[in-house]
């Protein structure tokens, strides 16, 4: 099965290569758009800052490729974010696959919350969108989260976690599936997440 | 809701696990991989590695160590110890780290901690805090402890925050190695005022000591090393006990 990685400037993608790996897959990593078009399944992956990524992506024409996918798509954290519409993150305009903003947490003085979102946080099912993503997992699962925006809740979320507000853990829209957490950082669960969208 | 997270942490010193008690008497404690994937298994939050002795021969068997663990193990994992570069950063991440921990780096250079974050991101940027109670106040230390400077542990820990750190790695060194208990003053001082997570190190013995930790001084994971190396604590069992006693983790 070929698995292309989308390359950009979103930082090192060594932990999701590793965590494909494990599961007899030996990944590509690319930016270019024959790569991506012929793949199996194409994985959009991303730490960074959005307004930089999304030049990247313009430069490399790739803006105009992803929303054009056929075969299914997983994005994670920061490509979650860049399939959305727009993320108040350097007032960037996104891929507009998902019709949803990305937006900053806002904290009170008073507020315990911190900002990013770090750690282990359960995410809730929601069964009308029901993503495959979730086959096998129970709901209420532990999974890992390091973000300082987040994409609002709308039609198209398929998980939802709560911190300061609910907010979508994870998306699904056709062929498209994104997931806020790192599920190659998210133990077993994370796992088994991966797997499913690798056996869709 | 967000769980407070459990961090084991291996002392690595020429591809062996070690640990001393107050920062000397150095013994051997097991192979890091063989700990790194039981501990991963047992439900730990996050995976630290500190390379001891970083020396320019050492940072290539450590990026070497750190590609063979990050191969095996599922859950985030931080590295740390004698980086001194945006190279050394730059190469430990590439083999596999999540996170790096920073510590005399960040001190002589407070400024790189604004570059690594803008290159890397903060997300991956761990400011480690030796410090000491001494004339009434906490410290920093540098080399292990050998070195005392005039700048206290708060106000570095603010700086750092400002400067662009992600998270902190708070170690009391009173506390390291004595098993009784995490310093908790210092540890509620900076998780009620930085806005960015505490991770406490030092002193933890016993369960009821993360219990506080976590519940008293607030801190957003605890982090030890010879009590899970020598199985004192097993994982699960202090996750449960935490659990039952209101301090939300992941099981």
């Amino acid at each position: 099965m070929k698995v292309v990685i989308i390359k950009y400037n979103s930082g090192n993608v060594c932990s999701l290569a590793n965590a494909l790996e494990r599961l007899g897959i030996r990944p590509i990593l690319s930016d270019e758009p024959d790569e991506l078009i012929s793949a199996d399944k194409v994985i959009f992956p991303g730490v960074g800052e959005a307004g930089n990524a999304m030049k990247y992506l313009k430069e490399k024409g790739l803006h105009l490729i992803i929303p054009e996918l056929k075969q299914d798509v997983l994005g994670i954290c920061l490509g979650m974010q860049l399939m959305c519409a727009h993320s108040e993150e350097g007032n960037t305009d996104c891929l507009n696959i998902f019709p949803l903003y990305v937006k900053k947490f806002v904290i009170n003085k008073e507020d315990k919350y911190k900002i990013p979102h770090v750690g282990w946080n359960n995410i809730v099912l929601n069964n009308e969108v029901n993503s495959k993503l979730y086959l096998n997992t129970e709901n209420n699962k532990y999974v890992y989260f390091v973000h300082s925006y987040y994409v609002e809740k709308g039609i198209f979320t398929s998980s939802e976690t709560t911190y300061i507000i609910p907010f979508s853990a994870s998306l699904k829209k056709d062929n498209f599936y994104a997931v806020q957490y790192h599920p190659e950082k998210s133990g077993k669960t994370g796992e088994t997440i991966l797997r499913n969208f690798i056996n869709l | 809701m967000l769980a407070k997270r459990i961090i084991p942490c291996l002392d690595i010193k020429n591809g062996r696990t070690v640990k001393g008690i107050n920062f000397e008497n150095i013994r051997d404690a097991g192979d890091p991989i063989e700990l790194a994937s039981f501990y991963a298994s047992q439900g730990a939050d996050e995976l630290v590695f500190l390379d001891i002795i970083a020396t320019f021969e050492n940072r290539k068997t450590l990026a070497n160590l750190v590609k063979k663990v990050a191969h095996e193990i599922n859950i985030p994992f931080i590295v740390g110890g004698g980086i001194s570069s945006i190279e050394d950063v730059s190469i430990l991440l590439n083999a596999g780290a999540d996170k790096i921990s920073i510590n005399s780096y960040a001190v002589r250079n407070p400024i790189q901690i604004e570059k690594l974050a803008g290159f890397f991101g903060s997300q991956c940027i761990v400011v480690a805090i030796d410090t000491k109670y001494i004339d009434d106040d906490w410290f920093v230390y540098l080399n292990g402890g050998r070195i005392r400077l005039p700048l206290k542990a708060f106000d570095w820990a603010k700086q750092a925050e400002s400067a662009g750190a992600g998270e902190i790695l708070l170690t009391s060194m009173n506390h390291d190695g004595t098993k009784k208990g995490f310093a908790m003053d210092i540890t509620m001082q900076l998780s009620k005022n930085l806005s960015i997570p505490v991770i406490a190190s030092g002193g933890g013995g016993c369960m009821k000591d993360f219990l506080d930790v976590f519940e008293k001084a607030e801190a957003d994971a605890a982090l030890a090393a010879s009590i899970f190396h020598y199985k004192e604590i097993e994982i699960p069992a202090l996750k449960k006990y935490l659990n039952e006693n209101n301090v939300e983790t992941r099981l």
